[in-house]
């Protein structure tokens, strides 16, 4: 028996140093409360992970929380099967991932949106901010009564960054304008609210609106659905939503969720894992918009041309674009 | 007994456990659809909350939960008002824990730190419930109305404490920062020798919830002010007629029920998350219905539908690990079945469990 048990040990320890070879990787994702077909950022990462699979052969475990107290359930969950790299969505699971990710050194994790300080862990901001202020631009340029909107889901700092750069963008390409800003709730369900999207943008509309933002997931469904109604122009987020209503929704403000998770995957199957800090903007292709045949109708070469500028100086650090996080505030 | 009337075990055993049956056999149909095993889901279930230390640790950490939130409902049950505001109760309590952990865990142990807890989480859970509980009282706004409405309020008042004014400065995530040592629940693990409840956040909070079991039980069957309660919940009009006073038995009661909520905080807040953060309560408020209503609104009850609903919380975790054809909607819909049958249907199969017994008891009757 004994013997028995030091080959099935010695057997176990090879297997697990193959593994550790990268190459035969078993990749996690854990999804934030929202869920993996949130229509926005949670589904991001799912297709990212989906597409990695696809393209590799290698398959991928998810699972979607419930509650707070299963975020860390779950990552135990994953790493205690030996899963790696585990990648948890959103900033809300970062005290589970410091949590687990001291538990099990061995096992790769990275987190979305926040920062988790510790060296086996990836962690990947974006700039939502410098996208913002490019589609606050373009919103700008659009605009014929000089009024635009922002639709924001749960008022919380994200969502606040999202509207600081959008602002800022907008009194770059027109000083005067005037910008209506709205947040959809108080609660979770301000993601998933289509309706009252529609109803928030409706009335951004009845004040002179002519070009609504949204930074609202599920809830912006709506927001671009009454720009369509309305005969008014949309502007989509996170993921590429121009074809959702051709030639209502202006662009979109791409956040390459789906980029980050798949590179994640990627670089641990080639061995070339990092952790650490990444923040993704403008410059690596993390944030950007989005110009398609759904929309090129209405992007105008001046505005194409103001865009591609703007995005140039901002890479090039000639434009500072106002990050809302440091210090709570927009000046805008 | 009266004709119609069924044993007391039969009443408070078997029933549930028929509607329980019949409940599980709904969704092991519902699993067979999606195309997986019935018996494999709920052999994976069972391990999963109650086959080793951890799954317990977690099942009773969230019975935890619903002990106090069902309680709550409870106690408004008893005086014929319906509060379905725990949640948002539970999320203002945990303002009050929060506060009472942040303003002494740095300088004392939290043994000493706890009782302010308590207090603040029961008072400030009470406080919310106090403004619908007077609008019934004194206005005859609904309650049912007024305290699902005050969950919405409490929501954006914690939303705006947690984003404007309680968050720390830089951080994405609108919460607190974490509790020293001073505003930590010890967790039972540590406390019992050896390593039976595993990383589960299971935590002396169960013990505050089994003294409130008590508390209620005491105070409802043993007191003055749960006879006027009761009296109030059985006929209104014969309460005033007796010279109870509606308007301070609506607002006591409701006020009891408000505090036992906020005290969920206890557990969540002190014991697991030891910060506050959005959205904790995360539904354990509206499922503390369900739980009153199959534990029958007795103490006793409540304990074992929350464990219950425990062990579908954490069994249905594992399911959905275990499992990925079953998502966690499918979960939900499990507890939704198990809440139907248990709440809704409670009287589906009574009918025939009368017949059945009074038949069996009619000899008996003549011969005597």
């Amino acid at each position: 028996m004994k013997k028995f048990l030091t080959i099935s040990a010695a057997i176990a320890g090879v297997a697990f140093s193959a593994s550790a070879m990268a190459a035969d990787i078993k990749p996690a994702v854990v999804y934030d409360l929202g869920g993996k077909f949130d229509k926005s950022f949670n589904e991001a990462a799912h297709t990212g992970a989906e597409k990695f699979t696809a393209d590799t052969g290698v398959a991928y475990r998810d699972f979607e929380i419930q509650n707070d107290s299963q975020r860390e359930q779950a990552l135990r969950n994953f790493a205690k099967r030996g899963q790696s790299p585990v990648i948890a969505i959103g900033f809300s699971q970062a005290n589970a991932v410091e949590k687990v990710a001291k538990e099990f050194p061995d096992i790769q994790f990275a987190i979305i949106d926040e920062v988790v300080d510790l060296p086996n862990v990836r962690s990947i901001k974006f700039k939502e901010d410098e996208g913002s202020y490019i589609v606050g631009m373009l919103a700008a340029m659009a605009s014929k009564t000089g009024k635009v909107g922002f639709v924001g889901g749960m008022d919380i700092p994200l969502i606040r960054k999202f509207a600081c750069g959008y602002k800022q963008g907008v009194k770059a390409a027109n000083a005067d304008a005037e910008i209506f800003e709205n947040m959809t709730g108080t609660t979770g369900a301000a993601w998933n609210d289509p309706v009252k999207g529609g109803e928030l943008a409706m009335s951004q509309f009845d004040r002179g609106a002519d070009v609504v933002y949204h930074a609202a997931g599920g809830t912006g469904i709506g927001v671009l659905q009454a720009a369509a109604d309305a005969g008014k122009l949309g502007i989509g987020v996170d993921s590429n939503q121009n074809n959702l209503h051709p030639g209502s929704v202006l662009t979109s403000m791409l956040k390459r969720v789906d980029i980050a998770v798949y590179k994640a995957f990627e670089d641990a199957k080639n061995d070339a894992w990092t952790s650490g800090i990444q923040v993704l903007g403008l410059a690596d292709g993390g944030v950007d918009w989005a110009l398609d045949e759904y929309n090129e109708k209405l992007i105008t070469p001046e505005m194409k041309a103001a865009a591609d500028k703007a995005k140039a100086d901002i890479i090039s650090g000639t434009v500072k674009v106002h990050d809302y996080m440091p210090d709570s505030s927009c000046p805008f | 007994m009266s004709a119609g009337q069924l044993p007391r075990w039969v009443d408070f055993g078997l029933i549930p456990a028929f509607n329980l049956a019949a409940a599980f056999l709904v969704s092991g149909l519902v699993v067979l659809l999606i195309g997986e095993n019935p018996i494999e889901a709920v052999k994976i279930l069972i391990w999963g909350s109650l086959g080793y230390g951890e799954g317990i640790g977690f099942t009773l950490f969230n019975a935890t939960n619903f002990i106090f939130t069902g309680l709550a409902v409870a106690v408004a049950f008893h005086a014929g008002l319906f509060n379905i505001g725990g949640e948002g109760q539970a999320y203002v309590g945990g303002l009050g824990v929060a506060l009472a952990c942040l303003a002494l865990d740095r300088y004392v142990p939290w043994w000493v730190t706890l009782p302010f807890a308590v207090l603040g989480g029961a008072l400030f859970g009470a406080a919310w419930a106090f403004i619908p509980a007077w609008l019934q009282a004194k206005r005859g706004s609904h309650v049912v109305i007024t305290t699902i409405m005050f969950n919405f309020i409490g929501a954006a008042l914690m939303g705006y404490l947690l984003v404007d004014v309680l968050v720390k400065p830089g951080s994405m995530q609108p919460e607190t920062r974490t509790f020293e040592e001073g505003g930590r629940l010890p967790l039972l693990n540590a406390l019992l020798p050896g390593d039976f409840f595993g990383t589960s956040q299971v935590n002396l909070a169960l013990i505050i919830a089994l003294i409130a079991c008590v508390f209620v039980w005491a105070l409802i069957w043993r007191t003055r002010l749960g006879y006027e309660i009761r009296t109030f919940g059985a006929n209104p009009a014969a309460a005033v007629y007796a010279g109870i006073s509606p308007v301070r038995i609506t607002i006591i009661t409701m006020m009891i029920s408000g505090g036992l909520a906020g005290l969920m905080a206890i557990n969540e807040i002190m014991g697991a998350q030891n910060r506050l953060l959005l959205e904790f309560v995360s539904g354990y408020g509206f499922v503390g219905i369900a739980v009153a209503l199959m534990g029958r609104a007795h103490p006793i009850g409540i304990v074992l539908s929350a464990i219950l609903f425990g062990m579908l919380y954490q069994g249905g975790a594992e399911l959905s690990f275990e499992m990925p054809a079953i998502t966690r909607d499918m979960i939900v819909v499990i507890q939704g079945l198990v809440i139907l049958f248990a709440g809704a249907l409670e009287y589906m199969f009574r009918p025939a469990l009368v017949q059945i017994f009074s038949f069996a008891r009619t000899p008996a009757t003549q011969a005597v």
